[in-house]
């Protein structure tokens, strides 16, 4: 439901927000301009009495006084029965430059206001700072539920560059974006006349004045009394009317200057619905507070951004909507799928476990876990595809189960499979949350429930080989996430290890296909180029004749000009049995999955590494472009140097030039061999203050090598007061483990 | 919105216009022409209205600009008319743009002419200037049809009758 809220308004008020916002951006920063051009004098150096003499002297005919609230002085005066504008300067009276506003402010106000198109544009404009404030509501409350409540809204957040540049710029111009919307929608109901801005639609009545003979204005006692920096405007008698008076508008209140005697005729303080709108005023245009200014300007620059962002979300989420061919009613059908999903990926699983079901003779329904029925007329079991949400939560699609399960007297073989995220604290936490309730209510389980992380394609083929045997169903469950577009590559070297030691490796460099020379000169342009990636992001290659690519982590970017991976060769791997055949020259089918979870955080704060066997490539890759020399540590586990030391000779001189501070080593049969969790626990000492001075962890292998790591650094980080937990949570602890 | 800003516009310019609508034989059209000059700004709010010879409000000709809020900048206009008993909504048109001219023909009473009453014009621009009773011109029969220059905004105003 929020989720909707926030997409819906956002995709309709889109063009109209990203209007506002940078028409809005424009007038914050011309504000500060304006500001950083006026002069303005400190309080009690000059009074308007003061300033309007010495403007008087210069423009006998001077009609009007006015300091905007940036703190300009504009006069407004006759000379030689021509009318004229000048900009003033506060401290002289003399004039600066004339007072010619721009056209382009004008339009860009206009277009801010009312997108020129009158009354409609500003209701307009009014709906479209509505819509913003229910995006800036929405989306902090969705933020808080992604990044696991409100005291976690400040933590790093995870997902794709899109995600990460919606969240991360969305928390950055919550406060200005805000303000902007909610004073915006304030201003826009008083231009209706909704709420009162405290202005009179009546001028002052004229009042009864002396009329006697005029004195100099600088001796005006009640104008001697204001400060310039009170001033709103001034403006002076007509000289053809003798009973004509000043009428003064401070930032206090209103009132009319006898012309002969300088007294206050009359002065009416503003009211509180006034002294309110200018406050609304003020917290909107950031006019006469230039930091605020900065802060909507740039605020309101983020906009489009976030709403360029937004989209590319939604269109994505939009994409992996359930499309189930032949879905069965629920009474009707034997085989229940529910499918608790936040972002809909889950759902392509669900279609792929419906379509090998259907295939195999079951008649399925697939809806998601809120739909859960109370009873299904001829279901002989329910299979649940349940995703997590930010820190253990029930994703959208399954707020509601529990309660529904409660409220079900049901009892049906039942199978859990969780999808989630090694890298977040609570791995499939809500998977485990429904096994237990489904098992506390008596549901028996048809197979134990399996936990899948980041979508693992062929832990989900397994779990169906599982589930098939557990139904007397042979189900073969290939799941293509939508097949990617590949790039071909051409494999330009290979440096091999660990042969004696049967774990034969390779490092592989791949380029692009040399350009064809008979394809002629007209096709110069298209030179096969290198995909864009970065240290850690993941190739994913499709070896000949398979359906589901292996992904490797890669050890270079697009800048080195080659696509570097290390592939351990497998028992019986096909993608790894393929890679390891080739011979400088052949071609591979490759396509890059970003992987901007796993990535050095900036700044100069020193780096773990830790990694054992081929898991070294992306470590390799973020200690070659180190180019900072920030400190960086690997801890390497292999099984013997005269073997497999994989990147041996690279890492020594990445050593000399720096950019590895400390290189640390386990070979597990070498002489009195070691893993590298013993190697991590022998510098205990040296980690716990490496970490304790902010250093990152990020640890990149073998699952079983992960799982001792964690336990090591855990147990190393007790004695300094927080857990792994913690540093996960700050985005200090990264994984990537296969 | 818009209902509701039209209703409160009513209810903040509730005033008769002592407008002359008096019987055909006892009043004749008179069509004011009002060419603007040209200048950088918004459409400018106008107040064509008469007064009597010590420029005391009689009556409100016209009235160009819609927004009743913006009213207080015509100030001579605005401080008069509070004591006018009438609605002005029927003379109120668009406001009128730079370079531009407003032309509109009313009805004024045989009576008022010649008889020491004066059209006024006051002007005001957002964020420009406010220039009150910028024209003046006697309600006489040797007056009509000649143009007159304002100090502000107004380039030429004529009347005929």
């Amino acid at each position: 439901m929020i989720r909707r809220l926030h997409s819906l308004p956002g995709l309709f008020a889109a063009v109209l927000i990203a209007t506002l916002a940078l028409t809005g951006a424009f007038l914050a920063f011309d504000s500060v301009q304006e500001r950083a051009g006026a002069t303005v004098p400190p309080s009690g150096q000059v009074s308007v009495a003061a300033i309007a003499a010495a403007v008087q002297a210069r423009y006998p005919e001077v009609e009007r006084l006015v300091r905007t609230a940036s703190g300009s002085v504009i006069a407004y005066y006759f000379e030689a029965d021509r009318p004229g504008a000048v900009l003033v300067d506060p401290l002289t009276g003399g004039p600066i430059a004339p007072h010619e506003p721009s056209n382009l402010a004008r339009t860009i106000t206009n277009l801010h206001r009312s997108f020129l198109a009158g009354d409609a544009g500003r209701a307009a404009a009014g709906l479209g700072a509505l819509a913003m404030l229910a995006l800036c509501v929405s989306g902090a409350v969705l933020l808080a539920g992604h990044l696991g409540g409100w005291k976690a809204l400040l933590r790093p957040s995870r997902g794709t560059m899109a995600q990460r540049l919606h969240c991360e710029l969305g928390r950055a111009a919550f406060a200005g974006l805000t303000l902007s919307a909610l004073t915006g929608v304030y201003m826009s109901l008083a231009t209706f006349g909704i709420v009162p801005d405290g202005d009179s639609d009546r001028p002052a009545p004229a009042l009864e004045s002396s009329a006697g003979v005029r004195v100099p204005v600088a001796e005006l006692a009640a104008l001697r009394a204001v400060d310039l920096n009170d001033l709103r405007e001034l403006a002076f008698p007509a000289i053809t009317d003798p009973g004509d008076t000043y009428a003064l508008t401070t930032a206090q209140g209103a009132g009319e200057i006898d012309a002969a005697t300088g007294q206050l005729l009359g002065f009416t303080p503003h009211g509180l619905a006034r002294r309110f709108y200018e406050t609304i005023y003020l917290l909107h245009t950031g006019q006469g507070a230039w930091p605020l200014a900065l802060l909507l300007g740039a605020s309101a620059l983020a906009a489009p951004v976030l709403a360029g962002a937004g989209a590319l979300l939604w269109w994505r989420r939009r994409g992996a909507q359930p499309r189930i061919a032949g879905n069965v009613a629920p009474q009707t059908a034997d085989t229940i799928i529910l499918v608790g999903s936040e972002g809909n990926s889950t759902w392509s699983f669900a279609a792929t476990l419906h379509a090998a079901l259907t295939a195999a003779g079951h008649r399925v329904h697939a809806a998601p876990m809120n739909a859960l029925a109370a009873e299904y007329g001829g279901a002989e079991r329910v299979l649940i595809l349940a995703a997590t949400y930010g820190d253990g939560d029930a994703p959208a699609s399954a707020k509601l189960f529990a309660r529904r399960l409660a409220a079900s007297k049901m009892r049906l073989p039942v199978a859990v499979l969780g999808f989630g995220d090694r890298g977040f604290p609570r791995f499939c936490q809500f998977a485990e949350e429904v096994s237990a309730m489904l098992s506390a209510r008596g549901w028996p389980m048809l197979i134990a429930p399996v936990l899948i992380d980041r979508q693992s394609v062929q832990d989900f083929a397994q779990w169906g080989q599982a589930l098939g045997a557990a139904i007397g169903t042979k189900l073969d469950l290939v799941h293509v996430a939508a097949r990617p577009k590949t790039v071909r590559l051409v494999l330009a070297d290979r440096v091999d290890y660990g042969a004696e030691t049967q774990a034969p490796t390779a490092i592989l460099r791949f380029v692009p296909p040399p350009v064809d020379p008979l394809s002629g000169v007209w096709r110069r342009w298209r030179t096969p180029r290198l995909p864009r990636f970065v240290a850690g992001d993941l190739v994913g290659i499709l070896a000949p004749g398979a359906e589901m690519p292996r992904f490797y982590s890669l050890a270079s970017a697009t800048m080195d000009g080659v696509l570097e991976i290390c592939v351990r060769k497998q028992p019986g791997g096909v993608c790894s049995g393929f890679l390891h055949a080739l011979q400088p020259g052949d071609a591979i089918a490759a396509f890059i999955r970003p992987n901007p979870r796993f990535r050095p955080a900036a700044g100069k704060a020193p780096l773990i590494l830790i990694g054992a066997g081929a898991g070294i490539a992306p470590l390799a890759g973020f200690i070659r472009h180190n180019r900072a020399r920030r400190p960086v540590h690997l801890y390497w586990g292999g099984r013997h140097p005269a073997s497999d030391f994989l990147y041996e000779a690279e890492l020594n001189g990445f050593m000399a030039d720096k950019r590895l501070a400390h290189l640390a080593t386990a070979f597990s049969r070498a002489p009195g061999g070691s893993h590298v969790q013993g190697r991590l626990a022998l510098d205990a000492a040296e980690l716990r203050s490496l970490i304790q001075r902010g250093a990152q962890v990020m640890v990149c292998g073998g699952r079983d090598m992960a799982a001792g790591v964690a336990r090591t650094i855990d147990s190393l980080i007790r004695p300094l007061g927080f857990d792994l937990r913690t540093l996960r949570m700050e985005g200090r602890y990264l994984e990537d483990v296969y | 919105m818009n209902k509701i800003a039209a209703t409160l516009g009513l209810a903040t310019t509730l005033a008769v216009p002592a407008l002359a609508l008096a019987p055909k034989a006892e009043a004749r059209t008179v069509t004011l022409t009002t060419q603007l000059r040209p200048y950088d700004g918004d459409g400018a709010y106008l107040a064509i209205y008469l007064t009597d010879a010590r420029g005391k409000f009689h009556s409100t000709l016209r009235v160009a600009g819609s927004k009743a809020k913006y009213y207080k900048h015509l100030r001579d206009w605005a401080r008069g008319r509070t004591a006018e008993a009438g609605r002005i909504d029927g003379i109120t048109g668009a406001s009128v743009g730079s370079g531009q001219s407003l032309r509109a023909s009313v009805e004024i009473a045989d009576a008022l002419i010649d008889a020491g009453y004066q059209i006024r014009i006051d002007t005001a621009v957002e964020d420009g200037r406010d220039n009150p009773s910028e024209v003046v011109v006697p309600l006489t029969a040797a007056a009509s049809g000649k143009p007159v220059a304002g100090r502000g905004y107004v380039a030429a105003f004529r009347f005929d009758m």
